[in-house]
C-alpha cells in the first residue's frame, strides 16, 4: 500500500501510446478517456502528506504558541470580556470531512481556554458572508454536538447575517474608496477568534474575517470582474487584486480596533481515502491492479444506469478522511504565510510551459453544492473559476486556447438554495454573457432584491448577488481563452452559457482545433485531489 | 323604373339585422335615392337607434356607400333616411309604442324578413317568429287601420321534402300538403315548451344537471355549480324542443322546424291578412353576394359555411346526399334585387294568380350537388387550412353514402372519444397532460357538432325539389332593360365555377376566420400575445392561487410534515399508515366541496401549540414549500411586483404556511385557526378562500384598493377556482387539471406550464426529517 510508503509529490505524465485511459470526473460519475500521444501531458496531484499524529495537542501547541506578534489565547482571555468565535461555513474543506471536523477540534480548545479564563460572553458565529445558512444538521456536524447543544438553543451560535440592518456595521473606508462593512457582535467584541481550514491557497489571512463577516456592500469592492480580471491568479495571494483589497480591509478592522486572533489549519490530500470504493481515484492509472479495474468499471457503469437522485444522495453522503497537516496561530499574515507555505506543500506541482488546450473533469461538488445540486453556472464557476485559476505563474493554457471540461451540466437547480441562480440563469444569461455587461445591467437589481434578501434570511438561499460572483469568478479565464467547450454536458444548458457543448473528448478536441489549429498539445489537470500547477 | 317608382316610399322593413336584411337597406338606400326606411328592430340593451347604427350600418355592406358620401355624408343621410323602430314579431302588436305605431302606419310597403333562420330553432322559438311573427304583423297593420304592400320573405323549402317540380303555389293548394290546423300547431308548440320545462325541474332531472356541473367544474363553490346547472337546465330544454321541432317537421314531411313553421306561417298570414296586400318572395339557400354590395359579400356564420369549413377542416370525412342532386343556392344579391322588384310592380291583383315568387336556381340553372363537393374539394386542395403545428390539413373525398351510414360512424367516433374523455377526467393529471385531454374533449364536441350538421342539413343535401320560376321570370321579362341591369335577379347569370372558387368560397374562410397561412415564422405566438397583454403594465391586480400555482404541495403535505417532525420511530409509522388510510375518504371530501374539506381536515391541528408550529414552520418552508415551489411562478409574481402591480395571495392553506411568503405580495388571504391559551383550537376563525369566497375576497380587494378586476390578472389551477378566473379581464390557468385545461382552451385563455426545479427529489410521503431537540435561532 502506497500509504505506508513516504507520500510522492505531484507528477507531469507525458501521454504516449502505452499509457493507460485517464479517469475525468463527469459530476456524480466518471469517464476514461485515451489522450492523444505524443502532444498531451497528465498532471497528477502529489500524495496526501501524513498527518499530524495528535491533532488536538497540536492545536493546544499552537494557541499557546502564537506567531507573530499575538500573545498566547490565554492571555488575551478575561472574564467580562466579549469573545466572538467565528468559523469556515460549509463551503470547507471540500468534501466535508469526517467527524470530528478540525473546526469542532479547535472551538472545543478554545472554549475551554475561555472556560478556564472565565469568559461568559461567548458568540460562534459561522463566518459565511453571503453563502446559504448552515441547518442545523451542518453545523452540528462543523462544531460538533457538544457545543451545538450549549451555545445553540439559546442563540449564542449562529449563522452570519449580512442583512440584518441591526446586525451590520461600516468600519471605514479603505486608501482606495472601499467600504469595510462588518459584523458588530464581531466589531464590538474584546476578541475575535477565526477559525479557518484553509483547503486551497485562497482561504485565510485577512480574507477569512473581511470577508467572511461582511456583506455586500464590503464585497462588491473586490467581488466584481475588475478584480477578479486582476488576480492572476486568485490561489496566488501575492498577485490576487482579490486579496489585496481584503489585506486592505484587514488593516482598516485592526484600526478600528478589532483584535483578531486567527487559527489556520490546513489538511492533506486524502479526499477519497487510502481504501474505500474511491481509493482508486487517488491513484495513478497505470498502477492500477486488475482489481482496481474491474471495481472501476463495476461502479462506472453501476453509475451511469443510476437515477440522479441516487446518484446525489450516494456522493454527498461521502466525507473525506482528511487529516490535519499544520495548525498555526496568532497574527493575521504571520500565521497565512506559513499556512500558504503548508499548502504548496501539498498542492504544488512543477509543470514547464502552456499548452494549446487545457481539459478536465469536472467533480459532483464544488464551495456552493454541498448537499445540493451542481448546477451549470456552478459548472462555469469551478471549471473556469477555480480550476482555470490554480496556478501560479501564468495559467495552463497560453491566451487564446481552448479549455474543455467534463460534466454533464444538467439544466437543473435547488431551488432552495439556490433561487436567485434559477432566475439569473433564465433571465440574465438569456441576454448576455458578457460579465462586463452583466455586473453594470443587473448586479445592483438582484443583490438589493427584498425577496432575495427574505430567502437568504430566512431559508437557506444564497444571496442574490452570489450568482453574479460565480460569473466574475470565471471572468478572467473567460478573457484569456479562445473557447470552453463541455464534453456530455446538456446541449441548451451549455450554450446558454455562451459555451460550446460536445458528446465525447474526441469531438471536443476536434472542435478545438478549429481555434488553436491543428494537432494541439494538451495538458490535463487531474483535480481532485487538488493540486495547482506552478508554471514557468 | 324600379328606383323611380321606390323613391318617395316608406318601407318598413323586419329583421334588418340579418343577412338578408342588412343587403337589402343597403340596397335601398344606394338605389332608391329617395325612399324612407323604418327599420322594426329589437331594441335591446342599447336602444333600436344604437342597434341600428351598431349592428346595421357599421357593417362592411355600407362600405361603398360611406365611401362615396364621406363618413359625415354617410351619416347625415342616414339620419334622415332611417327611421329606428323598437319593436318585436314574438309580441302581439309587436311592442311598438306610440311612436313606432305612427311610423309603422306612415309606411306604404312592409317587407317582412324577420326570421329564425337556425336550422335548429326550438319549435317553439321557430313557430313565434317565423308562424306567427307574419300573422302578428297583419294584425298590428289592420289594427291601425292601414293596408300597406306587404313583402313577406319565406323559403322555397315550404314545399317540403319532395321530389321534383315545386311550383310557385300556396302551400295549401300543393297535393303533397299534409292538411294540418296551424292553430292547433301553435298551441301544441308552446304546450310541448310548458311540459319540457316541467320535466327539467323534476328532481331527479335536477339532481342529474346538478351532477354534471360538478363533473364539468369540480368543487366550484355553490354559486358557480348553481349557474352551471341552470345553464345546462335550460340548454337541455332547448335541445328537447329544437328535437321537438325537428320530429314534428319530419311527421309532416318538411325537411326541418324552419320550413315547416315558415310553411304553416304563409297559410296563417293568408288567413289573417284582411284588407293587406301579400306578396311572398320565396328564396332558396342564401349564399354570399355575386356582385353587390361586393363580390362575396357574406354576414354571419349561415348554413353551408359551417359544413364547408368542418369539412376543410377534415373533420366531415363524409357527408350524406346525391351527387346528381341539386342544391339550391342563390346569391342575396338576386333575392334582394327580386324583393325590391316586387315591392316596386306592387301587389298583384286577386285575379293574377297567387302572389309569390320563388328566387331558386335549380330550375334553370342547377348546381348538382356532386360538381360542388368537386368544386369545393379541388379549392380546398389548392388552398389547404392549417392545423396547430402549421401543417396543411388534407381534404377528404366523400363517398355520399346514405345519412344513416355516415352517422353511424360519427357515432362511434364520438362515444369512443367521450368514453376516453370520461376516463380522462377522473384521471389526476395536470398540466401537459392535462392539456390532451382538452384536445380530447375538443374533438369530441367537433365530432357531435358533425353529426348535429348531418342531422340537418343532410335533408338538403339529399333534397331532389325543383324549384320553379315561372312568376319570377314574368316578373323578369317585364322589365325595362335598365332594370334589368341594374336589379339583376335572373339565376341564370351565374356561373357555379366562378361562384365558387372565386367568390363564395374565399368569403367563407374569411367569415370563419380559418388559418388560410401557416404560422409566420418568428411572429409572435398566441401564448406570448397573450403573455405579453399579461405582463402589460397597465394591469392593476395579479392574484394568485398557491396550491398548484405556486408550489406542488397541498394543505395535507403541509400537516404530514409538520405533523411527523417531532415522531419517531412506530408513532412516525403509525402517523404514516393513518393517513394513507383516510386518504381516499379526504380526495373525495376535496372533489365535493373544498371549504368543507378544510374545516374538517384543519381540526387536525387542535392542541397543536402555536410556538412550536412556528419554528416548525419557518423550517417546512425551506424545506416542503420551496423546495417544491415553481420557480417560474415565483418569477412571474415578481415581475408582477416590477410592473407596479398589486399582488394577492388568496390561498385555503393556513397563515403560518404562507407566512414566509409575504415579502411577495401586498396582501394575503389565507385561512386562521383559533388560538386557546398558546395552542391551535382547530376551528377555522372565518370562511376558508375557496369557490366563491375566494372570488368575493378578490372582489372586496379590488374595491378597497380601486382596481379595476377587467384590468387584472389571476392565476389558479382547478376547476374550483373559475369564480375567481371569471371575474378578471386576463385569467390564467397553470397546470390546469383536466377540467379547467378544457375551459381555459375553449375560453383563450392563456395556460402556464410550471414546473418544479428539475433534479429535486420525488418522495412520496412529504414527511419532515426527524428533529427531537431544540431548534437552532
Amino acid at each position: 500500500m502506497t500509504g505506508h510508503l513516504a507520500p510522492r509529490p505531484g507528477f507531469v505524465l507525458d501521454v504516449d501510446r502505452n499509457s493507460p485511459p485517464i479517469v475525468f470526473h463527469h459530476g456524480e460519475g466518471f469517464r476514461l478517456e485515451k489522450l492523444p500521444a505524443g502532444r498531451s501531458r497528465v498532471i497528477y496531484p502529489a500524495e496526501p502528506l501524513e498527518g499530524l499524529p495528535d491533532p488536538d495537542g497540536a492545536i493546544r501547541h499552537a494557541l499557546l504558541h502564537p506567531i507573530g506578534d499575538s500573545e498566547p489565547l490565554p492571555a488575551l482571555l478575561n472574564p467580562g470580556m466579549k469573545l466572538t468565535i467565528a468559523f469556515d461555513d460549509i463551503s470547507l474543506p471540500l468534501p466535508p470531512m469526517r467527524r470530528p471536523d478540525i473546526r469542532q477540534r479547535v472551538i472545543e480548545a478554545v472554549l475551554d481556554l475561555a472556560a478556564e479564563a472565565g469568559v461568559d460572553d461567548v458568540h460562534l458565529i459561522a463566518a459565511l458572508a453571503i453563502h446559504r445558512r448552515m441547518t442545523e444538521d451542518e453545523l452540528r456536524h462543523a462544531v460538533g454536538d457538544r457545543v451545538y447543544d450549549a451555545f445553540a438553543p439559546d442563540g449564542r451560535l449562529y449563522n452570519h447575517d449580512a442583512e440584518d440592518p441591526e446586525g451590520m456595521v461600516v468600519l471605514g473606508e479603505t486608501p482606495h474608496g472601499e467600504d469595510v462593512q462588518f459584523s458588530r457582535r464581531a466589531a464590538e467584541s474584546d476578541l475575535v477568534v477565526y477559525v479557518n481550514i484553509n483547503l486551497v491557497a485562497m482561504d485565510g489571512g485577512h480574507k477569512s474575517t473581511a470577508t467572511g463577516l461582511s456583506g455586500y456592500t464590503g464585497l462588491r469592492h473586490h467581488h466584481n470582474v475588475h478584480t477578479m480580471r486582476n488576480s492572476r491568479s486568485f490561489m496566488d495571494r501575492e498577485n490576487s487584486a482579490l486579496h489585496a483589497s481584503n489585506w486592505r480591509m484587514g488593516k482598516v478592522i485592526q484600526d478600528a480596533g478589532v483584535k483578531i486572533f486567527q487559527i489556520e489549519t490546513t489538511v492533506n490530500n486524502d479526499t477519497f481515502g487510502r481504501s474505500g470504493p474511491l481509493a482508486l481515484l487517488q491513484k495513478r492509472e497505470w498502477e492500477w491492479s486488475t482489481r482496481d479495474r474491474m471495481q472501476f468499471l463495476g461502479m462506472k457503469s453501476g453509475l451511469e444506469v443510476m437515477p440522479t437522485n441516487a446518484k446525489r444522495k450516494i456522493f454527498s453522503s461521502w466525507q473525506a478522511p482528511y487529516a490535519l497537516t499544520s495548525v498555526q496561530a496568532g497574527e493575521i499574515e504571520a500565521v497565512h504565510e506559513v499556512t500558504t507555505v503548508n499548502v504548496y506543500k501539498q498542492h504544488l506541482v512543477s509543470v514547464e510551459g502552456q499548452t494549446d488546450v487545457l481539459t478536465m473533469g469536472l467533480p459532483y461538488i464544488c464551495p456552493y453544492n454541498v448537499n445540493s445540486i451542481m448546477n451549470p453556472i456552478l459548472v462555469m464557476c469551478l471549471g473556469l473559476g477555480y480550476f482555470f485559476n490554480l496556478y501560479r505563474g501564468r495559467p495552463l493554457v497560453r491566451e487564446g486556447g481552448v479549455l474543455i471540461m467534463s460534466h454533464p451540466t444538467p439544466w437543473e437547480f435547488n431551488p432552495v438554495h439556490h433561487p436567485s441562480y434559477i432566475d439569473f440563469f433564465e433571465q440574465v444569461l438569456a441576454d448576455t454573457t458578457d460579465p462586463i455587461e452583466i455586473e453594470r445591467k443587473y448586479e445592483k437589481q438582484f443583490a438589493e432584491d427584498e425577496w432575495y434578501i427574505h430567502l437568504y434570511r430566512n431559508s437557506y438561499a444564497y444571496h442574490g448577488v452570489h450568482p453574479f460572483y460565480m460569473w466574475y469568478w470565471g471572468s478572467h479565464a473567460l478573457e484569456h481563452l479562445g473557447r470552453v467547450i463541455i464534453v456530455g454536458g446538456n446541449p441548451a444548458a451549455v450554450r446558454r452559457m455562451g459555451f460550446q457543448s460536445a458528446s465525447t473528448l474526441q469531438d471536443a478536441l476536434e472542435m478545438a482545433s478549429d481555434v488553436v489549429g491543428p494537432e494541439p498539445t494538451i495538458t490535463h489537470i487531474k483535480n481532485p485531489p487538488i493540486l495547482m500547477a506552478d508554471v514557468t | 323604373m324600379i328606383s323611380e317608382s321606390l323613391s318617395g316610399r316608406r318601407i318598413a322593413i323586419t329583421g334588418s339585422t340579418g343577412f338578408l336584411g342588412t343587403a337589402l337597406v343597403e340596397r335601398l338606400l344606394r338605389s332608391a335615392p329617395d325612399c324612407q326606411l323604418v327599420l322594426i328592430v329589437r331594441p335591446g340593451r342599447r336602444g333600436a337607434a344604437r342597434r341600428v347604427e351598431r349592428d346595421i350600418l357599421r357593417n362592411d355592406a355600407f362600405d361603398t356607400l360611406r365611401d362615396q358620401l364621406g363618413t359625415d355624408g354617410f351619416t347625415e343621410m342616414t339620419n334622415r333616411r332611417i327611421t329606428a323602430v323598437a319593436g318585436d314579431v314574438t309580441t302581439d302588436g309587436l311592442g311598438l309604442d306610440p311612436e313606432g305605431r305612427a311610423a309603422l302606419a306612415s309606411c306604404d310597403t312592409v317587407i317582412h324578413s324577420a326570421a329564425a333562420v337556425s336550422f335548429d330553432s326550438p319549435l317553439d322559438q321557430a313557430v313565434e317568429v317565423n308562424l306567427l311573427g307574419p300573422v302578428r304583423l297583419v294584425e298590428t297593420l289592420a289594427e291601425l287601420g292601414v293596408a300597406p304592400h306587404l313583402v313577406a320573405v319565406s323559403t322555397c323549402y315550404v314545399a317540403g321534402s319532395r321530389r321534383g317540380a315545386a311550383p310557385e303555389e300556396p302551400v295549401d293548394s300543393s297535393p303533397f300538403f299534409v292538411d294540418v290546423d296551424w292553430r292547433t300547431e301553435v298551441d301544441a308548440a308552446r304546450r310541448i315548451r310548458r311540459e319540457t320545462e316541467s320535466a327539467s325541474r323534476t328532481p331527479e332531472r335536477l339532481v342529474g344537471f346538478r351532477s354534471g356541473a360538478r363533473r364539468e367544474l369540480g368543487a366550484a363553490g355553490t354559486p358557480s355549480l348553481a349557474a352551471k346547472t341552470e345553464q345546462l337546465r335550460s340548454r337541455w330544454v332547448d335541445d328537447r324542443m329544437a328535437e321537438s321541432g325537428v320530429a314534428r317537421a319530419s311527421s309532416l314531411g318538411f325537411p326541418d322546424a324552419y320550413a315547416y313553421t315558415k310553411a304553416l306561417g304563409e297559410i296563417a298570414t293568408a288567413e289573417s291578412k284582411g284588407d293587406v296586400p301579400v306578396s311572398v318572395v320565396r328564396p332558396a339557400i342564401i349564399e354570399s353576394a355575386l356582385a353587390e354590395p361586393s363580390p362575396g359579400w357574406i354576414r354571419g356564420f349561415r348554413m353551408a359555411e359551417p359544413v364547408i369549413i368542418s369539412y376543410a377542416r377534415g373533420l366531415l370525412k363524409e357527408f350524406p346526399g346525391v351527387p346528381e342532386g341539386t342544391i339550391d343556392v342563390i346569391p342575396v344579391d338576386l333575392v334582394v334585387a327580386a324583393i325590391c322588384a316586387v315591392a316596386a310592380r306592387g301587389p298583384l291583383r286577386p285575379d293574377d294568380g297567387p302572389d309569390i315568387v320563388q328566387v331558386a336556381s335549380s330550375s334553370v340553372n342547377p348546381l348538382r350537388y356532386g360538381k360542388l363537393v368537386d368544386l369545393v374539394r379541388e379549392w380546398f386542395t389548392e388552398h389547404p387550412i392549417y392545423d396547430d403545428l402549421g401543417q396543411p390539413i388534407p381534404v377528404p373525398q366523400w363517398s355520399f353514402p346514405g345519412r344513416g351510414r355516415v352517422k353511424k360512424q360519427l357515432q362511434r367516433a364520438g362515444s369512443t372519444l367521450e368514453y376516453a374523455q370520461k376516463v380522462f377526467d377522473v384521471l389526476p393529471v395536470r398540466g401537459r397532460q392535462a392539456e390532451v385531454g382538452a384536445r380530447l374533449e375538443e374533438q369530441r364536441e367537433l365530432v357531435q357538432r358533425a353529426e348535429g350538421y348531418v342531422d340537418l342539413y343532410g335533408a338538403y343535401a339529399e333534397c331532389e325539389a325543383v324549384y320553379g320560376m315561372d312568376r319570377l321570370l314574368a316578373l323578369w321579362e317585364s322589365l325595362s332593360s335598365e332594370d334589368q341591369n341594374s336589379f339583376c335577379f335572373d339565376p341564370r347569370i351565374i356561373d357555379w365555377d366562378i361562384y365558387a372558387p372565386e367568390i363564395h368560397l374565399p368569403s367563407v374562410v374569411k367569415a370563419g376566420r380559418v388559418p388560410m397561412k401557416p404560422p409566420a415564422r418568428g411572429g409572435e405566438s398566441r401564448p406570448a400575445r397573450l403573455r405579453r397583454q399579461v405582463l402589460a403594465p397597465e394591469r392593476h391586480l395579479a392574484a394568485f392561487d398557491l396550491e398548484n400555482t405556486l408550489i406542488a404541495s397541498n394543505v395535507v403535505a403541509s400537516y404530514a410534515w409538520l405533523g411527523s417532525r417531532h415522531l419517531s420511530g412506530r408513532d412516525r409509522v403509525r402517523f404514516v399508515a393513518r393517513l394513507v388510510a383516510e386518504a381516499p375518504a379526504l380526495l373525495s371530501l376535496d372533489r365535493k366541496d373544498r371549504s368543507d374539506f378544510l374545516r374538517h381536515f384543519y381540526r387536525r391541528y387542535d392542541g397543536a401549540s402555536v410556538d412550536q408550529i412556528t419554528t416548525d414552520a419557518k423550517e417546512k418552508f425551506s424545506e416542503l414549500i420551496l423546495a417544491k415551489s415553481f420557480p417560474a411562478a415565483i418569477r412571474r409574481v415578481r415581475m408582477h411586483r416590477e410592473l407596479g402591480h398589486r399582488t394577492l395571495l388568496i390561498t385555503g392553506a393556513l397563515d403560518f404556511v404562507v407566512e414566509p411568503f409575504r415579502p411577495l405580495f401586498d396582501d394575503i388571504v389565507c385561512a386562521e385557526l383559533g388560538v386557546v391559551d398558546g395552542s391551535y383550537d382547530g376551528q377555522l376563525t372565518s370562511v376558508p378562500p375557496t369557490g366563491e369566497a375566494r372570488y368575493q375576497a378578490l372582489v372586496d380587494h379590488a374595491e378597497a384598493h380601486e382596481l379595476d378586476l377587467r384590468e387584472s390578472v389571476a392565476y389558479a389551477d382547478s376547476a374550483s377556482d373559475l369564480p375567481m378566473l371569471e371575474a378578471v379581464g386576463f385569467p390564467v390557468a397553470v397546470n390546469p387539471e383536466t377540467r379547467l385545461a378544457g375551459i381555459a382552451r375553449k375560453r383563450g385563455w392563456l395556460v402556464e406550464d410550471f414546473q418544479k426545479s428539475p433534479g429535486m427529489n420525488r418522495s412520496a410521503l412529504p414527511l419532515a426529517p426527524r428533529r427531537t431537540v431544540g431548534t437552532s435561532r
